[in-house]
């Protein structure tokens, strides 16, 4: 197994870029799994044993790492040694700030009202800004390759990841209940 | 995680919540991010014509650290030129509420906070910051 050393992009054949086939990233994932499931290695040594489980944990990370688009992203500029500062760099534009403050404080009042259209609104909102940031990384990332103009678009993305994972458990919560 | 009393009280009973006008040109913003938690922080200092803080105000979206970082900075600034606030460290904050490791990043956060709102200041009244600059 001579995979160890490859990095996600190619372990999984694909081309090192951020605008990605989603389709065939899941149907190389397919493959490879079926490839180190442990159930092959049912009976072979225990040193191959170790080598399958770490293969396949190696074709999980490397799957999930690609498959999401801001740890995607991250992961190009990790490639290209570009760190980008997502727990330091508290310098973000005011704008998107700004922004940010007037979504907290809407899904607040939504929230406290139990407006789950507002939620559903707003979460629709941020999804677009998160699609729009993600077509623009595609042109930062694929064809202009600035980097750090692209460190400072996954630290936003970073941001409204959150946010959305906080409106979609607040909205389950108040259809649970 | 367990908050220590000092994080509970702050984040319990919050100092300074609120805004300034921002338009007033006694007034410094400052506004920060932390985009690995997704917290915001929006700072906002007055001075007086002696350059001394004399009110402070903050509102922050984040964990519980966060909250109590900014209110502990509004006290801490109150009554200071900008010089001595400028020299408050994030690690006076991690000290003083006994943040754990994985939390001194909201300390930061107040820190820088209250280096944007000094920057956004003087920026404003024309002084050449060449601290920050």
């Amino acid at each position: 197994m001579s995979n160890l050393h490859k990095n996600h992009f190619e372990l999984l054949g694909l081309t090192a870029q951020f605008a990605l086939d989603t389709q065939l990233l899941d149907q190389h994932y397919r493959q490879l799994q079926a490839e180190v499931h442990p159930d092959r290695f049912a009976a072979a040594s225990s040193t191959e044993r170790m080598q399958s489980m770490q293969w396949a944990t190696q074709v999980n990370e490397a799957y999930q790492t690609l498959k999401q688009p801001t740890a995607r992203a991250r992961y190009i500029l990790a490639l290209k040694g570009v760190d980008t500062e997502e727990e330091n760099n508290t310098s973000m534009p005011a704008d998107f700030l700004m922004l940010q403050m007037e979504w907290r404080e809407a899904v607040e009042e939504a929230y406290d009202a139990r407006d789950l259209a507002a939620l559903d609104k707003l979460l629709g909102d941020m999804r677009q800004e998160s699609q729009d940031l993600q077509d623009m990384l595609a042109a930062t990332l694929d064809q202009q390759q600035a980097w750090q103009e692209a460190a400072g678009m996954v630290r936003k993305l970073s941001f409204i990841d959150k946010i959305r994972a906080d409106v979609a458990h607040k909205i389950s919560k108040l259809e649970d209940e | 995680m367990a908050y220590s009393d000092k994080v509970l009280d702050h984040y319990e009973n919050p100092r300074n919540v609120g805004s300034l006008d921002k338009n007033d040109p006694s007034v410094g913003t400052g506004m920060v991010g932390a985009p690995a938690c997704g917290d915001v922080m929006k700072l906002q200092i007055k001075v007086n014509e002696e350059g001394i803080i004399e009110d402070a105000k903050f509102k922050t979206y984040g964990c519980g650290s966060a909250i109590a970082s900014s209110s502990l900075v509004t006290e801490l600034i109150k009554g200071k030129s900008l010089d001595q606030a400028m020299e408050i460290k994030n690690s006076d904050i991690a000290e003083e509420l006994a943040l754990p490791p994985v939390k001194i990043h909201c300390s930061v956060l107040a820190e820088d906070a209250i280096r944007a709102a000094i920057t956004d200041l003087r920026t404003k009244q024309g002084i050449k910051d060449e601290q920050v600059a």
